[in-house]
């Protein structure tokens, strides 16, 4: 650490004019009170979806807080709303710091705040009210979607601003992170946000099916490397050096951490998609690149925790120190875990199961709660020139959090791999063991009780910390900004030039490496699919859905049934004997935005046509557990009441066409004649089977889209023969 | 769609095996550099978090991490 007058020793070649300039603090302290902010909301809203898994009928009258549309906006809020305001806060304070350098513009920096607080408040307000996109991470729809885009640009021209005008030669590794960050979210959002607009608030994606799926999983998984891995990373080589006040273990390791784990990252998406209808080798290519991640994952976990050698006995005390071991100790887990859930053997027993829940939580709670708690507690005292209200609260917040991840996690580790074993298990005469899904889901609901317990201590231990922090800000005084002093950089000493050096002294050609760095594991996966016909074999039986239908699988996307239910039967004998044939690549080329899901809270739905009478769902979705009792399905008793509101069909029909969905021209206006012909018939049937319904209710149009599911391949059998031993 | 503009581009396919020996060669090239990087240039990069200026407190007054102490247990 250096004072603030003197000038620092960074490897300036020639004695050159100090300038003195002053860091922006009033843009990180914006950052830090919304990630509080937002971090609470995020942990309230999961804590409500996890009661609802408890006690289904918890505040189940009001359909905006129902599970199925709070769930997308849980996850937001954690991901783009606690740790993305977080990122901002560790790239806003360190960047400035380590390029010794005020922010390239003030008016950017609000622009950026304001813009990202805007956009999460607009998905507070459409998800809840069922906008979506479906799309895991990826739900808000197109208005939201080209706000993202600008704001994040602001962000990329504010960051590489302040790094073409920094006063240091050599751009600190945490600076590398930064920028592959902006530049890899920028293209996966693009990319997988591609959609045509119906309406304000409605579109379809332009991908369809297996291709829809794999850019998903593309930019999901890479979500989680460059939004929720790589900017911490990169926090981390600042504030383990700074709170260890020791340098880097090894400068070099994180040179090649940073260039190993961008490139092979960015590959490992379809490990998302194993034993699912993706063409095998592009599951295999996802497969190797996850194990081979261990190598550059593990070797940044080993680079922080031996910063701290010399100073462990620091961690006993300083509570700064032990939310950057946990965090660290919890990314080697993760990063451990997340390979060898990749190996298919693995994968098979905890795909869709609650172990993935655990896996994913243990990350952001423990590696991003981390990181966000660890750097809070470190700028907030400096910040505010005071030191921090309470150790013992802050050791209070430690074991709070630990405690609760370690609640949550282990009881859904459990849980998970108790359902897959139910799920797979014969009988001595040949037939499932457990035929009835609701036997495996009633096993594990203690399991999702204890889960609430340690999202409550994770709660009670955050609150405290801001307790804590708001104490520590009102002991002081405010420091908008920090003066520091540097000498001006000027042109590179021969001896300090070199390829590598030329490219850290131009920051936008080192974005552009990483970007081809990038670009090139999503051109590799995804190109091919998109160019050889014979990877998504076509089914001739498979038809467009019909108007009401596409209503109704609206209405499915709105309430959010995917978050529970796959549309995805994987070829093992436990899921076809359970739910019938497995799916095929074929039978998704309609589909805008694909529907596969991740996770089995309920059965899988792709075979679900024709298996029960129209009558069974009409009394399922009103009161599920009068056909399943003992189910955890919320009712939909708006479904009811609501009337379907058609007035966009046309609209949706001529949109899916452009996309490619062969409706006949001209179509579009006979679309809602047919629709309410359909309609009729289904409710007609109900009448005559002794239930009370209507043509005009929202729930007829989800019949009809839930009698369709997976039943095209069934209609012709001897059509589809050649097409079905053509192969997945 | 995009599918259709892909395919229209000629000998496509040739680009993701230049993109790949690109990065390989890039990955080879920055292994080596790194490797040869002197060590003294290295431990100047590997404390450059501390030397930056976290306040404006001067440095004998501010709270340092080892002078962290609950003031209640005082």
């Amino acid at each position: 650490m250096s004072t603030a007058v003197s000038a620092p020793a960074v490897e300036a070649p020639l004695p050159a004019e100090i300038e003195t300039f002053a860091y922006d603090n009033a843009v990180v302290r914006q950052f830090i009170v919304a990630t509080a902010g937002w971090g609470i909301v995020a942990f309230l809203v999961g804590l409500t979806i996890a009661l609802k898994l408890v006690f289904p009928g918890f505040l189940a009258f009001i359909p905006q807080l129902s599970y199925g549309r709070l769930r997308p906006l849980h996850t937001n809020a954690a991901i783009f709303a606690f740790a993305g305001n977080a990122l901002f806060v560790g790239v806003y304070y360190s960047t400035q710091r380590l390029c010794k350098a005020r922010m390239f513009s003030d008016k950017l920096s609000a622009l950026h705040f304001w813009g990202w607080q805007l956009i999460i408040v607009s998905a507070a307000l459409t998800l809840p009210f069922g906008f979506t996109t479906s799309k895991e991470y990826a739900e808000l729809e197109w208005p939201i979607d080209i706000a993202i885009a600008l704001v994040w640009v602001t962000f990329g021209i504010n960051l590489i601003g302040t790094v073409v005008k920094r006063r240091t030669r050599h751009m600190y590794v945490s600076i590398w992170f930064y920028l592959a960050t902006f530049i890899t979210v920028a293209v996966l959002h693009i990319v997988n946000s591609l959609e045509l607009p119906v309406s304000f608030l409605k579109s379809y994606s332009m991908y369809a099916g297996v291709q829809d799926a794999l850019v998903q999983w593309w930019y999901g998984h890479n979500a989680v490397a460059f939004f929720l891995t790589t900017p911490f990373l990169g926090i981390m080589y600042y504030f383990i050096p700074k709170a260890a006040n020791r340098p880097v273990f090894s400068y070099r390791l994180s040179i090649v951490h940073f260039w190993a784990l961008i490139f092979l990252y960015i590959w490992a998406g379809p490990h998302h998609l194993l034993y699912t209808a993706l063409p095998d080798w592009a599951q295999s290519l996802g497969t190797v690149f996850s194990i081979m991640l261990i190598a550059p994952s593990w070797g940044g976990m080993v680079n922080g925790l031996l910063t701290l050698r010399g100073a462990w006995d620091r961690v006993r005390e300083d509570p700064v120190l032990k939310f950057l071991v946990i965090g660290i100790t919890a990314y080697g887990m993760t990063t451990f875990e997340g390979p060898m859930m990749s190996l298919k053997s693995v994968n098979a027993l905890t795909h869709y199961t609650d172990y993935v829940i655990a896996h994913v939580h243990l990350g952001a709670l423990a590696w991003n709660g981390g990181l966000a708690f660890a750097m809070l507690y470190y700028i907030v005292p400096r910040i505010y020139g005071t030191r921090l209200y309470s150790v013992r609260l802050a050791n209070l917040h430690f074991w709070a959090a630990t405690l609760g991840i370690l609640t949550y996690a282990i009881p859904l580790y459990i849980g998970g791999i108790t359902q897959s074993l139910m799920w797979r298990e014969f009988g001595a005469d040949g037939t499932l063991r457990y035929p009835n899904f609701l036997e495996t889901v009633v096993r594990i609901i203690p399991m999702y009780a204890l889960r609430v317990v340690g999202g409550l201590l994770f709660t009670a231990g955050a609150l405290t910390a801001i307790y804590n922090l708001y104490r520590t800000a009102r002991s002081g005084v405010f420091e908008p900004e920090t003066p520091d002093q540097a000498p001006r950089l000027t042109a590179a000493a021969p001896a300090e030039s070199g390829w590598h050096r030329a490219l850290e002294a131009r920051p936008t050609k080192f974005a552009l490496l990483t970007f081809v760095a990038i670009a090139i594991g999503g051109f590799v996966e995804y190109v091919p699919t998109a160019l050889i016909r014979s990877n998504v074999p076509t089914i001739a039986s498979v038809k467009p859905y019909t108007p009401l239908e596409l209503e109704g699988r609206d209405l499915y996307i709105r309430e959010g049934c995917v978050g529970c239910h796959s549309q995805m039967i994987r070829p093992i004998r436990a899921e076809t004997e359970r739910y019938g044939d497995y799916s095929k690549a074929g039978e998704f080329v309609y589909d805008h935005p694909f529907l596969w899901g991740s996770k089995r809270t309920g059965p899988d739905l792709q075979r679900e046509g024709g298996k029960y009478p129209d009558s069974w769902h009409f009394l399922h979705m009103r009161t599920p557990s009068s056909t399943s009792p003992g189910s955890i399905m919320p009712a939909y008793t708006w479904l009811y009441s609501s009337t379907l509101d058609d007035s966009h069909i046309e609209g949706k029909i001529i949109t899916l066409r452009r996309l490619g969905v062969p409706y006949p021209d001209g179509y579009e206006r006979q679309a809602q004649a047919d629709l309410r012909a359909q309609a009729a018939t289904i409710a007609n049937g109900l009448t005559a089977a002794g239930v009370n319904a209507s043509a005009d209710q929202e729930v007829i149009a989800v019949i009809a889209y839930l009698q369709r599911l997976g039943t095209d391949i069934k209609n012709k059998p001897a059509s589809t023969v050649a097409a079905v031993e053509g192969g997945r | 769609m995009y599918a259709e503009v892909l395919r229209s581009i000629d000998g496509v396919a040739i680009f993701p095996i230049v993109s790949l020996v690109m990065f390989v060669t890039f990955f080879s090239a920055m292994l080596v550099w790194t490797y040869r990087l002197g060590s003294d240039r290295l431990a100047t990069f590997a404390r450059m978090p501390l030397d930056t200026t976290d306040t404006r407190i001067a440095r004998s007054d501010r709270p340092s991490q080892g002078d962290l102490r609950d003031p209640e247990a005082r």
